[in-house]
């Protein structure tokens, strides 16, 4: 316990890269699930094979596979393409971008059968009646689909971001000094590396708990008008 | 003048020289990959093996709440779900030596401060913390009416729990358990963070040895792939012999319906 307080400053700059990776990854995921969604749904058959073979493809990698593919290969193919067009020299993609990518695009397929879920889930009949009434694509988005569309989605969106909140350990494979890794390193200079494991797993149930308080209230609040069983 | 090369030859030096992926390697290397492959497939396939069976046992006394050891189970499930895979491997296998009594423990020399073990048990740990919540909630949703059916034919607890309850509970749970299948093989490439040769410890291995940037990678992608895909196949066969009775049965209007379109 006493080496834990003693490192208390790299445990609380790792969690906090932790968590602003999580967030980033998240804010990109929900964009890519967003536009999967309703290339899913759209009426155009070559939009929805589109969108399902980005869901079968992440479905089929291992998120590590493509993170190190991302991180190790991206950096090699941005620069060959830089040196063919000539337009840039050498560019550096650090651990973290590599990380916010990686996360986001996966976990955007599987907030994009989320959100697929949730519009199909709002009755047909509000959207025509909202183009009855001469509402536009956008104010039918705003209005109609997206507040019912989050009530219907935030279970699965909850889950997928528990997932994605365990799934930001694996950045520090590639080297990014976030929790685990500082976690790692302080536990290997002072051969405590079962205390400090344990620590992060501490941490990590705090987020995920604090995570869980915070959704309910906006469940709360997206559920307004909804009677309760 | 260029001298006479065989085909092989030929293809050898395009692959190095000019084709961005080196494929010539890769085909020189394929060995290694299905080896890796085998371990990929072990590990996974050890731990939800080993994982369902700790299940089982767990998930009936976590959806029977009258056992007290339901809220020491609820602990186990929490603290595994809710905490990173890696987490807990490292756990396992950097962590316990900081104990001087297991490290002279009978168990430490062959199986604790072995990766592989080390690996298996954590993966089966996890893989039977995620079985336990679901075949619970499986087991609760159990209609009352077979429960009462199976009593009013006279069967005790246990014949109930064997015939009724159980079977039809891992039915239900199939399309979840297909997913925890997938996600223990994506979980399985944490073996290779712990020196373990297995699929992407294999492309790991290959990149680092000849200082190439995708080719292990995609190599090793491709093979994930294609795992899942027979997993996946297999799965939806498994799930149209055992739920069947659930699907919306066919009529004559539908298939009339599926004949115009």
């Amino acid at each position: 316990m006493v080496v834990i307080f003693e490192y208390r400053q790299i445990l609380i700059e790792g969690t906090l890269v932790t968590i602003s990776l999580a967030v980033l990854s998240l804010l990109l995921s929900v964009v890519l699930g967003l536009i999967g969604a309703f290339a899913k749904l759209s009426p155009s058959r070559g939009l929805r094979r589109a969108g399902s073979v980005y869901t079968i493809f992440v479905r089929s990698v291992p998120d590590l596979v493509l993170m190190m593919l991302i991180f190790f290969g991206g950096q090699t193919f941005v620069t060959q393409i830089g040196s063919l067009t000539g337009l840039w020299g050498y560019i550096e993609i650090n651990q973290f971008v590599a990380g916010v990518l990686t996360l986001g695009f996966i976990f955007g397929a599987y907030m994009s059968e989320t959100f697929r879920g949730a519009i199909l889930a709002i009755p047909r009949g509000q959207i025509e009646a909202a183009m009855a009434i001469g509402m536009k694509p956008w104010q039918i988005f705003r209005i109609v689909t997206w507040p019912q569309m989050v009530r219907f989605a935030l279970p699965s969106f909850t889950n997928n971001w528990l997932v994605l909140v365990k799934s930001t350990a694996l950045v520090s494979v590639i080297g990014l000094h976030d929790l685990v890794w500082n976690a790692f390193s302080a536990g290997r200079s002072t051969h405590k590396l079962f205390t400090f494991m344990t620590a992060v797993m501490v941490v990590y149930l705090v987020i995920t708990g604090i995570s869980d308080l915070i959704l309910r209230i906006v469940d709360r609040k997206y559920a307004a008008g909804v009677r309760r069983a | 003048m260029e001298p006479e090369r065989t085909f092989f030859e030929y293809l050898q030096s395009f692959s190095e020289a000019k084709s961005p992926i080196d494929f010539v390697l890769i085909y020189d290397n394929l060995g290694r990959f299905f080896d890796g492959a085998l371990v990929t497939l072990q590990l996974t396939f050890l731990a939800l093996l080993v994982g369902g069976l700790i299940a089982v046992p767990l998930a009936i006394a976590r959806a029977y709440r009258k056992l007290f050891f339901s809220p020491v189970i609820r602990v186990y499930t929490y603290v595994f779900c809710g905490t990173p895979l890696l987490v807990q491997v490292y756990l396992f296998y950097f962590g316990l030596g900081q104990f001087k009594a297991v490290q002279e423990s009978f168990l430490w020399d062959p199986i604790l401060s072995s990766p592989w073990w080390c690996v298996v048990i954590a993966f089966t740990l996890n893989t039977a913390a995620y079985t336990t919540e679901f075949m619970r909630g499986a087991i609760e949703t159990t209609p009352h009416g077979e429960v009462e059916a199976a009593k009013a034919s006279g069967m005790s607890a246990l014949t109930r729990m064997r015939l009724v309850i159980l079977p039809n509970a891992f039915r239900r749970s199939l399309p979840a358990y297909s997913n925890e299948v997938i996600f223990t093989l994506h979980g399985s490439v944490i073996a290779s963070t712990v020196t373990l040769q297995d699929l992407l410890g294999v492309g790991r291995w290959l990149n680092g040895r000849y200082y190439l940037a995708y080719e292990g990678f995609l190599t090793a992608m491709i093979f994930y792939m294609a795992i899942v895909l027979l997993i996946t196949v297999a799965l939806r066969l498994a799930e149209k012999r055992l739920l069947g009775h659930l699907r919306p049965r066919e009529t004559s209007s539908s298939a009339a319906a599926r004949v115009a379109a």
